[in-house]
């Protein structure tokens, strides 16, 4: 593994948007040839990473090498330089795998949009930010990727820039991940007033150094680790910062599978199991794992009574994001970062097929109109079907190995999140099975305008889907076969600390109450969906509060968005602004014009007057004169 | 030699012009063109020529001027005002190719007032003697009287006399101040030869920094500059934004800082406060402006009270940062004014309200429009992130204040998308109005203004090493000069780091320990 090959993996890509970005107006015509540079880019990145992949897995040594020198001075350095360890190579395989698939499945997709170029030129971007940020050895450079990938997502869920909705949620997104960067940049901040520099070699190994506590106190680590986690919060839309992400369905949906499932949205988690280090020495985790396994019941919950199919993702990524928090949080790393690679696989797959379904019902997505699709789309059912059973944790699919290693770490460390961490897998199995009940079994409730031309998706579209459904199903059992002692943390075990939580309690007996779970999940969904729709108003007062996402919205837009906006026009422009201190401006200008005026009236131009004053004054001298000198 | 031919060569421009009296318009614009080219290109000579190991002044010249007075022509650049002097002869030009088309009476007058007001601006970037920096200030002040009276919107005098005012009421407490160093000086006004204490020097620093405060403008001095900005016409708010605001940023770090030391370390508090509430009120006045310039005015506020929190951070990496982020200010500011001026001349209006969905009619500029926005938000790989980062880390990291100012500084970071990106919806994204079907994207000529203000706005996000390496040195000797004077602040920065020295020793043991294992 060489630098130059790191080089060539991350610039292809770049290589890709500048094509299609600049060259545009001309490839407009050949929409396909533009399709095809964007995932020829992606592919050339997907090849780099296999060998980097390889050469680490065959036991070369991580690479960390500074390519060139950013901003620096005499007193502060702050590199562009690379880190390829075994979770970078990880990463590194997620986004250019499922990456390129989702770009050969966007052509089939976006075939015929106006902004065909425009869109392969802002996917290409976003590999190209994603790949910046978990290939950096610094935080500042992992920043710059994670603005990046911000400002994709922002760009690509307001695609469709006409729709006012979709410009709003890109917004949204923008705005409420700003409000975790601010964080992010804080920790920063603190780390290198502690340390001197942002580096993760020199960052880790100074905070393992055993006087460090005596230097700085213990207190920095928690401040700087807890800072970072407000970045993540955001980023992976974690209570009390997730209402990003739902709206961010707006993008198209390959944007959601790529950007809000697979990749993006799980930089956070990369950016703490990155961390792992300061975490394990400030003790922070247990904050990280508790607000991971109320995001993931919180969404849980709200996906239960939603009717849109992208929604329902949706919100089960942030719960599924919630889990790998947990992960993170209660100090199985590897766990966390295993259920990230399984769930992009198996979101992944289920938003292409969720993309699949819109293609052919003309972009309909209230599942309440669909139903008995089974026959229609026979692939489209089949691959959704693998990514339901992977994620609620159906024996031996991918989400069964790395959620059942997730909950069993959190038992060791609290059996409350192991609780919680139960009831959500229960919940996530029902809704996705009332998802795939409604939409794709019991009798049809298409429209007849959208039934006459209802049809399976063309190849470039179902292939991906087709590749995609079986790491969906198998990854976890190839790489998470035998737990703790599984092929994944055998690849992983440098870069994370020592797993020090008690991995106690029967493996076997963990696996048969979550399957067990899991498939009751599956049972109860059967029960009552499988027959028939969801009604359409909602029933009882939790009901309304689910489907209204516990009006969390409204109550932002109430308590802040308004007062903010309100403040800022009535108060501070028109009162502070326009009123007081330009009052007080001027207020002296026309004080001085007042007093001027005043004076005015002494120039009468009257001789006598003049004569007078004159007198007046010479008394007033000779008085001074004679009585006070 | 040179650095007084880039001086005065626009001025030469002035005389040429006015002798051009009926050759037609054409001329007068050509040899505006000209001139700010030839100027541009020759001042490129001081960037090749500049020696970024020393923090002396350089391309120097000292003439008597008028002796009995203690007065001489005494110029030269360091590394602060060189990019300074390099931004006023770069916008110069691009200025004069944006007025193209758009200045329909006194075209004449109008390019001269914008030669002349150069020449008064590159004056006041290298004048080493305090009698001549302040003739250049003041006469910087009649051509942009002008082109705010003359070329301005409808409410342009009301402006164009509050802009005057402010700014003289300013420069007469810096007279005083002026005239009080000078006669502590051996009755001389040369800045090289000036060094403290002085007497009286708080009041000397606020003489002077009231002058610089308002002109930067530091929060609540600030409301001449949404007035100046609407009523001036396009280039007017480019200068003005992209140069004026920076003199008063500038006379911060060559006066008020390396002149006062002690006088600035007490009120950084009070200062510092000041930036920061300006940083979050001009952001949030921004967010709820109908007008686009209005907007873009008090975005202004917010920016510069970035520059002046690095400044008095009196830290390296804060006040490099600072210098940095006035050409970065200068450069997206004006560009975006540059932008709106495209559309008022399609459009002739600057409420958002009137717009919407230009995406779709105008993609050219909507790139343009898109990348310009980002790096007023501070997108790493545009230029302002860097300049942000820096003063915020050198603020947090060094400055002799509380963390919170910070915090709230940083806070300020998620404002500016939030008022950016909401006017960016509404006017380029959304339906299309009918009355907006029929305007033009942009055209070859505002092609040709824009793209070389996206070079460099690229150019410093991705590499900034070329400009901060030349800035370096001047700000080292700005800030051992500010930090000379030991304070609390100082002390305790001097603990930090011997404590992290302490534990670079014990890591370099324990390093050795662990090969010596190895082996």
């Amino acid at each position: 593994m060489s630098t130059e090959l790191i080089v060539v993996l991350l610039v292809a890509p770049l290589v890709g948007f500048l094509i299609n970005g600049l060259f545009g107006k001309w490839l407009k015509g050949n929409e396909k040839l533009s399709g095809w540079i964007g995932a020829l880019a992606v592919l050339v990145s997907l090849v780099c990473s296999i060998i980097a992949f390889t050469s680490l897995n065959s036991g070369a040594a991580p690479l960390d090498e500074t390519l060139y020198e950013w901003i620096t001075g005499e007193s502060f350095a702050f590199n562009i330089g690379f880190r390829v360890d075994a979770l970078t190579a990880v990463m590194l395989l997620v986004i250019t795998g499922v990456g390129f698939l989702i770009h050969v499945y966007s052509i089939g997709y976006m075939h015929g949009d106006e902004g065909y170029t425009r869109y392969f030129a802002y996917l290409n971007l976003f590999v190209f930010a994603m790949l910046i940020l978990v290939l950096g050895n610094n935080y500042l450079m992992m920043f710059v990727g994670w603005e990046g990938v911000g400002l994709c997502s922002y760009l690509l869920i307001g695609f469709w820039y006409d729709k006012q909705s979709a410009t709003d949620a890109g917004k949204k997104a923008f705005i409420v991940n700003r409000i975790g960067d601010f964080g992010f940049l804080l920790g920063m901040f603190t780390l290198f007033a502690a340390f001197g520099t942002l580096d993760f070699g020199t960052i880790f190994d100074a905070a393992e150094a055993d006087n460090f506590q005596k230097v700085f106190g213990a207190s920095t680590l928690v401040i700087a680790t807890l800072l970072l986690f407000v970045g993540a919060i955001g980023k992976s839309a974690q209570i009390p910062l997730y209402v990003w992400l739902p709206d961010a369905m707006e993008g198209p949906t390959p944007v959601s599978a790529l950007i809000h499932a697979a990749t993006m949205v799980t930089a956070g988690v990369y950016m703490i199991a990155r961390s792992a280090v300061l975490y394990e020495i400030a003790h922070t985790g247990q904050v990280v794992a508790w607000i991971g396994v109320l995001t993931a019941f919180f969404a849980a919950t709200i996906a239960l009574t939603q009717n849109d199919i992208k929604r329902i993702l949706a919100y089960s990524t942030v719960s599924q994001l919630g889990y790998m928090f947990v992960g993170v949080g209660v100090g199985a790393y590897a766990s966390g970062v295993f259920h990230l690679v399984t769930h992009a696989f198996f979101k992944g797959l289920m938003f292409l097929t969720a993309g699949s379904v819109m293609h052919a019902m003309a972009n309909e997505l209230d599942m309440r109109k669909m139903g008995g699709l089974k026959s229609k789309m026979p692939i489209t059912h089949w691959t959704f079907l693998v990514g339901a059973l992977a994620i609620a944790g159906f024996p031996f699919l991918s989400g069964f190995w790395s959620k059942d290693e997730i909950l069993h770490s959190a038992w060791g460390s609290s059996p409350i999140i192991y609780g919680i961490g139960l009831v959500t897998a229960f919940l996530t199995a029902f809704y996705m099975f009332r998802l795939i009940f409604v939409t794709f079994y019991g009798e049809s409730r298409v429209e007849s305008n959208v039934a006459s031309h209802l049809h399976e998706s063309p190849p470039v579209m179902w292939v991906p889907l087709a590749i995609l459904a079986i790491p969906s199903a198998l990854i976890g059992l190839l790489l998470g076969w035998g737990g703790h002692d599984s092929w994944f943390h055998h690849f992983t075990k440098n870069v994370f600390p020592e797993a020090h939580h008690d991995a106690s309690g029967n493996v076997i007996l963990f696996m048969v109450i979550s399957s067990v779970i899991g498939l009751a999940g599956i049972a109860f969904a059967w029960t009552r969906y499988s027959k028939r729709a969801p009604s359409d108003e909602p029933t009882g007062a939790i009901q309304r509060l689910l489907a209204n996402k516990y009006y969390v919205d409204e109550i932002y837009n109430t308590l802040i968005v308004q007062p903010i906006k309100n403040g800022s026009h009535f108060l501070l422009w028109k009162l502070v602004d326009n009123g007081v201190i330009d009052g007080i401006v001027n207020g002296v200008a026309a004080l001085i014009r007042f007093i001027g005026g005043l004076l005015r009236r002494l120039q009468t131009g009257l001789v006598q007057a003049y004569i007078i004053s004159m007198v007046l004054g010479i008394v007033l001298f000779l008085a001074y004169y004679l009585f006070f000198t | 030699m040179l650095l007084s031919i880039v001086i005065f060569l626009p001025l030469l421009g002035v005389i040429a012009i006015a002798l051009l009296r009926g050759f037609g318009a054409t001329a007068v614009k050509g040899v505006a063109l000209v001139i700010g080219l030839l100027t541009f290109v020759i001042s490129l000579g001081l960037y090749t020529g500049f020696n970024a190991d020393t923090a002396t002044f350089q391309q120097v010249t000292l003439k008597p001027w008028i002796p009995g007075l203690g007065t001489s022509y005494h110029i030269g650049i360091d590394g602060i005002s060189l990019w300074l002097v390099l931004l006023t002869t770069f916008l110069t030009p691009i200025c004069i190719l944006a007025a193209w088309n758009s200045i329909e009476k006194g075209l004449s007058g109008f390019m001269m007032s914008l030669l002349a007001l150069e020449t008064g601006m590159l004056g006041v970037f290298c004048s080493l003697d305090l009698f001549l920096f302040f003739v250049f200030w003041e006469s910087m002040l009649i051509p942009m009287y002008f082109l705010i009276g003359i070329w301005g919107g409808e409410r342009r005098i009301y402006a164009t006399i509050k802009f005057v005012l402010y700014t003289m009421a300013g420069s007469a407490l810096m007279l005083v101040g002026i005239l009080a160093l000078y006669f502590q000086n051996d009755n001389s006004f040369d800045l090289t030869t000036l060094s403290g204490p002085f007497e009286h020097s708080n009041l000397l620093f606020l003489a002077f920094f009231i002058a610089f405060a308002i002109k930067v403008p530091l929060f609540p001095f600030h409301t001449w500059l949404p007035d100046a900005h609407v009523e001036a016409p396009t280039v007017g708010s480019v200068i003005l934004a992209g140069v004026l605001l920076k003199m008063g940023t500038y006379g911060i770090v060559r006066f008020c800082l390396p002149l006062f030391p002690d006088a600035a370390d007490k009120y950084t508090p009070l200062i510092v406060t000041l930036a920061v509430i300006g940083i979050i009120y001009g952001a949030l006045v921004a967010m709820v402006q109908p007008d686009l310039k209005k907007l873009v005015a008090y975005s202004s506020v917010s920016h510069l009270g970035f520059v002046v929190l690095g400044l008095f951070s009196k830290s390296s990496a804060g006040i490099q940062g600072s210098v940095l982020q006035m050409v970065n200010h200068g450069l997206s500011t004006g560009a975006l004014f540059l932008l709106v001026g495209m559309i008022y001349e399609r459009r002739h209006s600057r409420m958002i309200v009137d717009f919407g969905g230009l995406s779709k009619r105008m993609p050219i500029f909507a790139v343009f429009f898109m990348i310009v926005t980002l790096s007023s938000i501070g997108l790493p790989g545009l230029n302002g992130f860097v300049g942000e980062y820096m003063i915020l880390l050198g603020s947090f990291v060094q400055g002799a204040f509380s963390k919170v100012h910070v915090v709230f500084a940083t806070a300020g970071v998620i404002l500016a998308a939030v008022y950016m990106l909401w006017m960016f919806q509404r006017v380029m994204f959304g339906t299309l109005d009918k009355t907006n079907e029929g305007l033009p994207d942009l055209n070859a000529r505002e092609v040709v203004v824009l793209l070389p203000i996206l070079l460099f706005i690229v150019w410093i996000g991705v590499y900034p090493k070329t400009f901060l390496s030349k800035i370096e040195k001047s700000v080292e000797v700005v800030v051992t000069k500010v930090q000379a004077e030991p304070s609390m602040g100082h002390l305790k920065n001097q603990g930090t780091q011997d404590s992290r020295f302490a534990l670079r020793e014990t890591q370099r043991t324990q390093h050795e320990k662990i090969e010596k294992e190895a082996q």
